[in-house]
């Protein structure tokens, strides 16, 4: 395999704008002769097929969901960036591509961070004209408030809605499109299959997911726009439905998967309740803006929060942080939480939490204030744990959180399936080894609505297709690959629920896998896992039948995903003998406890071709040079 | 469902509605509503040609009130709470959201009524001042949007 990064020559700030001049178009009349297969309506999707449906494309698209408006990205909330200066603190397009390439830990490609940050300006735009109501300052003009990693206010919300908000936009970009009939909208319909056909990706194997059908689409180029595969460790903050099977098994049909390993966890979740909870709730990191995050200074302290006098609190990231203090990026921020808590300074009931407190500002500011600012997270904290957090602090821990890694794609965002492109966070784009919070909806909405809409389009103007049929043999094989994966499955008839399964994963992934890693349990990872795989196609049970609707089904075939996805997850960490960004390999680490990049070995992109199950994938390199932003060792000292 | 008694009963069933077909057990089709949307649900703005964010003010109430609006999630237990079976609840928050912003104003005519005409191809039922939606509104809509859908409506229809 060739990993063709496709990056553009010339000046970094001209690469894309001499880019979009070369590439080639398809003429307008031309373009309802080509079908695009879109799968997911997340942002990355809803918005990648409205631009392309606008364009005069045929455009199918397919969503699990009932609906676009169920995607996942309606969970985020604490924001977007954009670097228009509206504050007047200093931001720049340089600054956002130098803070993203920086939070990335230098493992994120130059190019595309500087395209990302030139074009999220025009997100905004898009968003506002299409009635997104982000908060407003008394003149009428935008708010912006500073995330995570950053010391200027370049981030746009919508209260603490600002994903749904934004997805709420996109899908009503798509509705429009779908009344125009440019798109037609397959709702319940799961992709379990890639159709390649001379080596280009042209169609897809689905499951009609209320009468168990299986059916094939045929098109000129598939999009997988499919979200991230966090729940690859159980319990994280993804809704439960989000998975990985779309781009794994794309994966298995060639496409290669980039820094698997380069997963985030997220420093402000409401803690787990007992073992039996499936989900985990976050706390938009927004919240740090204002509360102070402490733990007491005594092990074992019994007091209640409130009653703890300040000498005797430990707001320990003002301590070891004094300029970034609470906003020190959030591989940062979870690891020192967890540090805390292993170190027994922990509290509630199960000592896996610490305090973030908003006493002070609820003093500073008013409680009005506060309320606008976070009222619904307030609210929702409330109904989750019965606390009221305008009294007494609330307790956060850590969790899964997003996925940096995922399909390889070059600048096109094709992957090294030619035909075959991935958007928003299937995708392992730009990132790096980090994500900086608010950046992941402006990376989806930028793929969505001015990145594919062009390369999508050279692809099609500059590539020859021959004609395909449903009854050809890449569309018939596919097909009954899947029919005779389901009938297995059906007919294992074991005693292990699907759910006990992916429990099992989950916690080999977060005690092996999770915040800090080691060779050691990254090792017992990769020897666990396989026996967890096999036991599963041993010994699982799917009550229902195939041809019904029937969610332990959907479920079964997710999990046996996650039971391969994990293995590779693990061998991506334990091949990484660096620490970087989400990836912290307590080997390599500062006498100070920070992560420790090893730039000479590994400063390139994993990744990985697919060898067959429980075979060794073959690693390929992309190598990562930095001309602009030159790699250092983070400091948020 | 946080605080009940023992021994309380606890119904569980389906949205109730003839616009949302039951599939199985509890899961219904509410894809009645994504029609509704795709008939008008929308400011017809084209991917690139708009202005720039700051450039049309949108006074802070108005925003406000709009945010309000869209808030609304989609979830349709406005439709199952009303004795009626009106999605009044769910197309006044989005008419409502448009409505109020400058960018929404443009279409508000034939965004209202192409609106109102696919919730009653849909066979929602009329809306007759119940105020159970909002009672069990998850997202805190107001009926107050009603009213201004109500308005918005008359005014369609008489210019
Ligand atoms: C709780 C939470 C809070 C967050 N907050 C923020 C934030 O404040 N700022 C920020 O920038 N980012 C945030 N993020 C991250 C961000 O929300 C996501 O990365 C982003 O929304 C992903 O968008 P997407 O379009 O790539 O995928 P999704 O929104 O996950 O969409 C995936 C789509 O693919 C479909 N799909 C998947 N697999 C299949 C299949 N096999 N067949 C058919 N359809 C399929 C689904 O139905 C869905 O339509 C947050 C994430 C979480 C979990
Ligand atoms: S109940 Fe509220 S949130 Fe749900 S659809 Fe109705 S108006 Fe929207």
């Amino acid at each position: 395999m060739t990993l063709d990064s496709k990056i553009p020559s010339g000046p970094i700030e001209k690469k894309w704008d001499s880019h979009r001049f070369n590439m080639k178009l398809v003429n307008p009349s031309n373009r309802r002769k080509y079908t695009v297969i879109m799968v997911g309506t997340g942002l990355a999707g809803a918005s990648a097929a409205a631009s392309l449906g606008e364009l005069g494309y045929n455009v199918l698209a397919f969503s699990y969901h009932e609906s676009p408006r169920r995607a996942h990205s309606i969970a985020a909330q604490g924001g977007i960036n954009a670097p228009k200066n509206y504050s007047n603190d200093g931001d720049s397009i340089w600054r956002l591509f130098y803070d993203t390439v920086k939070g990335g830990d230098y493992r994120a490609r130059e190019a595309n961070v500087y395209r990302l940050a030139q074009v999220s300006g025009n997100i905004i735009d898009q968003c506002v004209a299409q009635g997104v109501p982000f908060a407003r300052d008394y003149a009428g003009y935008l708010d912006n408030r500073s995330f995570g990693g950053a010391q200027v206010s370049r981030t746009f919300y919508a209260r603490g809605q600002t994903g749904q908000q934004l997805l709420l936009g996109a899908y009503s970009a798509l509705s429009r499109q779908i009344n125009a009939g440019t798109v037609k909208f397959f709702p319940r319909r799961e992709m379990l299959d890639l159709v390649i056909v001379d080596g280009q990706a042209r169609g897809i194997i689905c499951r009609d997911l209320v009468t168990g059908k299986i059916e094939t689409y045929a098109a000129n180029a598939v999009v997988l726009a499919t979200g991230g595969y966090a729940n690859t460790f159980y319990l994280s903050t993804m809704a439960k439905a989000s998975n990985a099977t779309a781009i794994w098994r794309a994966y298995k049909k060639g496409a290669a998967f980039a820094n698997p390993c380069f997963t985030q966890i997220h420093p402000t979740c409401i803690p787990q309740g007992g073992p039996y909870q499936s989900k985990l709730t976050l706390m938009s990191e927004s919240l740090r803006n204002d509360g102070r995050i402490w733990v007491p200074k005594k092990k074992g302290e019994t007091r209640k929060p409130q009653d703890i006098p300040e000498e005797d609190r430990d707001y320990y990231l003002e301590r070891l942080y004094p300029s970034f203090g609470n906003l020190v990026p959030r591989d940062v921020a979870s690891r020192r939480a967890k540090e805390m808590c292993d170190k027994g300074f922990g509290v509630g009931a199960t000592g896996l939490a610490v305090y973030l407190d908003f006493a002070d500002p609820i003093k500073r500011l008013g409680k009005h204030v506060i309320e606008e600012r976070y009222g619904n997270l307030f609210d929702m904290y409330h109904e989750i744990t019965a606390e009221d957090p305008y009294k007494s602090p609330m307790r956060i821990y850590p969790a899964v959180h997003y996925a940096m890694g995922g399909l390889w794609v070059d600048y096109n965002l094709m992957s090294t399936i030619p035909g075959l492109f991935v958007a928003g966070e299937a995708n392992f784009s730009d990132h790096g080894a980090n994500r900086l919070g608010a950046s992941a909806l402006m990376q989806g909405l930028a793929d969505g609505y001015f990145i594919l809409p062009y390369t999508l389009g050279d692809y099609l103007a500059s590539t020859k297709f021959a004609p395909v049929k449903m009854d050809d043999a890449p569309f018939k094989e596919a097909q009954s690959g899947i029919e005779d994966m389901i009938k297995t499955l059906m007919s294992i008839n074991g005693k292990k629920t699907v759910e006990e399964f992916h429990r099992e994963l989950g916690k080999v992934m977060w005690e092996c896998v999770g915040m800090g890693r080691n060779k050691a349990r990254l090792q017992k990872a990769l020897q666990e896992i396989p026996k967890i795989r096999d036991e599963f196609w041993n010994n699982v049970k799917i009550v229902g039948a195939a041809n019904d609707l029937n969610a332990e089904l959907e479920r079964a075939g997710r999990v046996a995903d996650f039971l391969e996805l994990g293995e590779l997850l693990s061998l991506d960490a334990l091949h990484r003998e660096e620490s970087c960004g989400g990836h912290f390999r307590e080997e390599y680490q500062t006498e100070e406890g920070e992560a420790l990049r090893n730039d000479k070995k590994f400063a390139y992109v994993a990744a990985w071709e697919f060898a067959g199950v429980g075979k060794k994938p073959i690693l390929n390199k992309e190598p990562l040079e930095f001309e602009y932003v030159k790699p250092s060792q983070r400091s948020y000292k | 469902m946080r605080v009940f008694h023992d021994s309380d009963t606890i119904v569980a069933e389906p949205w109730r509605t003839k616009a949302f077909p039951i599939l199985k057990d509890l899961i219904v089709d509410r894809t009645s509503l994504d029609r509704i949307m795709a008939a008008g649900g929308y400011i017809s703005a084209k991917t690139g040609g708009v202005p720039e964010a700051n450039s049309i003010p949108v006074p802070k109430h108005d925003a406000e009130e709009s945010m309000d609006a869209a808030a609304c999630i989609g979830c349709g237990a406005c439709v199952a709470a009303c004795p009626n079976s009106s999605a009044m609840l769910f197309v006044a928050a989005k008419v409502s959201q448009f409505a109020l912003l400058p960018q929404g104003k443009i279409e508000r005519k034939e965004r209202v009524l192409r609106m109102v005409e696919q919730m009653d191809k849909e066979g929602f039922g009329n809306c007759s001042n119940n105020y159970a939606c909002e009672a069990e509104c998850p997202k805190k809509i107001t009926v107050t949007h009603i009213a201004r859908l109500n308005r918005e409506f008359i005014r369609a229809e008489l210019t």
